[in-house]
C-alpha cells in the first residue's frame, strides 16, 4: 500500500477530534531530545539541572488559545512567495501536510506558523550577520489555519543550509521552523522540518539531539510528484503528530 | 490507543522573532480591562547572564475561572477582550518580559480540590531543544497558594520560585534556568 492510499485510509477511519480529552500522553523519552545536550553547546546554560516536578493535567493544561481568526491570519500569510512587489529568489516549493494527535485524528481549525532563512541560508534578523545575500522580497514568516481535516499548506522557496558557531564547520541542514499550537497547553510543539537526504544530517547536532532514528525521521519532509505543480513548484509534504488523549493514571486523581 | 510516533519538539531558534511575535501579543486581555496589571521579570541563565533570544508565552483562566479556549471547554469566558494567551519575545530582547492581564480565578482539580491562582508558561529560547514549562503563582494569595495541590508537589524550600512578587502595582516573576536558586519545572 503507498503512502497515499494509507493516508486517505486513515482520512475515512478518523474523524477528527471533537471532544477535549482530559489528559494527554506524555512524550516517550526517545522522542523528545534531552534538554542537556553537551553537542549542542548552547545547552550548557540553558537547561534546568533540577528534576522536573510532574504536573497531573488540570484544566489549565486541557485547554488552548483559538488564535486562528481573521484578524490574525489571512489567507494570503500563507503564501511567502507573494509578500513583497517584486518574486523571491529560489527554488519554489509548496509545504503541505495534516496536522493530527497520536490516535491519527485530524486537528482542524488549529494555528501553523513558519519562519525560515531564505535561499541563500541568510534569516531577515538583525542578529543574522553572515555573509550570504538578503532578498528584498523574501521575509520568511507565514501562517495558516489547518481545516476540517488538519490540511495546512504553504507555498515558499526552499531554504538553504547556513553555517553557525557550534564547533568548527558547523552547518544547519535546510530546514523550516514550525510551531503548533494544537488544542491544549500540552500539545504545545515548536519544531524543525527538514528535508530529505540532507547531506548534513550527520553532523548536526540538533536534528541528532533526537536519538531514535525513528523518531528523527519523522521530522523530515517527503518529496511528492503528484503534489507538484507542473511548470510551477515542487511539493513537500509531511504530517505533524501532537500528543493524544492518555487515560488518568489512578495516582493523579488528585 | 496511541498509534502514531509523536513529532519531536526542536530549539525555536535565534531568529523566531521574525515570525512569531505580533503587536498585541503580549496582552492576555484587552489594553484598559479594570483590574488588568503587569507581570514582568528577567529570565536568567546558568551564568547569571539574561537570556535575550526567549520567547514567553502565557496561558490562563479569567477572574471567573473560565477560558478563552478555542473549543469553549472548561466554560468559555464571557469576560469582554479576555484572550487568557500572551506571547513575548523580541527581536532585540534583553532578557526581561513583560505582559498584561488579570489574576485568573481559582481551579478544582479532575478530584474537585481547589488550586490557587495560577498561570501556566511555556519558555522556548535558542539552546533550549524543548519548551520548560512553569506556573505563576501570586505573592499576595497566601492561603490558596497553601491549599494548592499542584505547589504540595514541589519541594517547600524550591516553593518560593512559583511565587510572582507584587511590586509597583503588577507583580515581579524572574525565572532561573539553571543554577543557584532555579525555578521549578514540570513535566507535562
Amino acid at each position: 500500500m503507498s503512502i497515499r492510499e494509507s493516508e486517505e485510509s486513515r482520512a475515512t477511519i478518523y474523524s477528527p477530534v471533537a471532544e477535549t480529552p482530559t489528559n494527554y500522553l506524555r512524550s516517550p523519552e526517545q522522542d523528545d531530545p534531552p534538554l542537556d545536550s553537551p553537542a549542542y553547546k548552547s545547552t550548557s546554560l540553558r537547561h534546568p539541572k533540577q528534576p522536573l516536578v510532574y504536573l497531573p493535567h488540570t484544566l489549565t493544561e486541557i485547554t488552548g488559545p483559538a488564535l486562528g481568526d481573521a484578524r490574525r491570519v489571512a489567507p494570503e500569510d500563507a503564501d511567502l512567495t507573494r509578500q513583497h512587489e517584486g518574486e523571491p529568489i529560489g527554488f519554489r516549493i509548496s509545504v503541505s501536510g495534516r496536522v493530527f494527535d497520536t490516535e491519527g485524528k485530524p486537528l482542524r481549525h488549529t494555528l501553523v506558523e513558519v519562519w525560515q532563512a531564505n535561499a541563500c541560508g541568510r534569516y531577515r534578523h538583525r542578529w543574522d550577520n553572515w555573509p550570504a545575500p538578503l532578498d528584498p522580497n523574501f521575509s520568511g514568516a507565514g501562517r495558516c489555519v489547518t481545516d476540517d481535516e488538519g490540511r495546512y499548506r504553504f507555498l515558499t522557496i526552499q531554504p538553504g543550509p547556513y553555517p553557525w558557531g557550534n564547533h568548527y564547520n558547523a552547518w544547519r541542514p535546510a530546514h523550516i521552523h514550525f510551531s503548533l499550537m494544537g488544542r491544549a497547553f500540552a500539545q504545545r510543539l515548536v519544531t524543525q522540518m527538514y528535508f530529505p537526504h540532507d547531506p548534513f544530517f550527520p553532523y548536526d547536532p540538533i536534528f541528532n539531539s533526537v536519538r531514535d532514528a525513528q523518531a528523527r525521521e519523522r521530522m523530515i519532509s517527503r518529496f511528492s510528484i503528484h503534489g507538484t505543480e507542473p511548470d510551477w513548484a515542487a511539493a513537500y509534504e509531511w504530517d505533524i503528530y501532537l500528543r493524544g488523549p492518555a487515560a488518568t493514571p489512578f495516582e493523579e486523581a488528585f | 490507543m496511541t498509534i502514531f510516533g509523536l513529532t519531536p519538539s526542536q530549539t525555536v531558534g535565534p531568529y523566531f522573532a521574525i515570525g512569531l511575535p505580533w503587536p498585541e501579543g503580549p496582552h492576555a486581555v484587552a489594553e484598559g480591562t479594570p483590574g488588568a496589571f503587569t507581570i514582568t521579570g528577567t529570565i536568567y541563565d546558568g551564568s547569571g547572564a539574561p537570556i535575550p533570544d526567549h520567547l514567553l508565552e502565557i496561558w490562563q483562566a479569567d477572574p471567573d475561572g473560565r477560558f478563552a479556549d478555542a473549543h469553549g471547554h472548561g466554560g468559555a469566558s464571557m469576560m469582554d477582550g479576555f484572550r487568557g494567551f500572551a506571547r513575548y519575545g523580541r527581536e532585540s530582547g534583553d532578557g526581561t518580559y513583560e505582559i498584561l492581564t488579570v489574576k485568573p480565578g481559582r481551579l478544582p482539580t479532575p478530584a474537585g480540590r481547589l488550586q490557587a491562582p495560577h498561570v501556566d508558561v511555556s519558555l522556548f529560547a535558542r539552546g533550549m531543544l524543548s519548551r520548560v514549562v512553569t506556573r505563576i503563582y501570586f505573592g499576595d494569595e497566601e492561603q490558596a497558594n497553601a491549599e494548592d495541590p499542584v505547589l504540595a508537589r514541589v519541594p517547600a524550600e524550591r516553593r518560593g520560585t512559583l511565587i510572582a512578587v507584587p511590586e509597583g502595582g503588577g507583580y515581579r516573576f524572574d525565572i532561573r534556568v539553571q543554577g543557584p536558586g532555579e525555578t521549578v519545572f514540570f513535566a507535562v
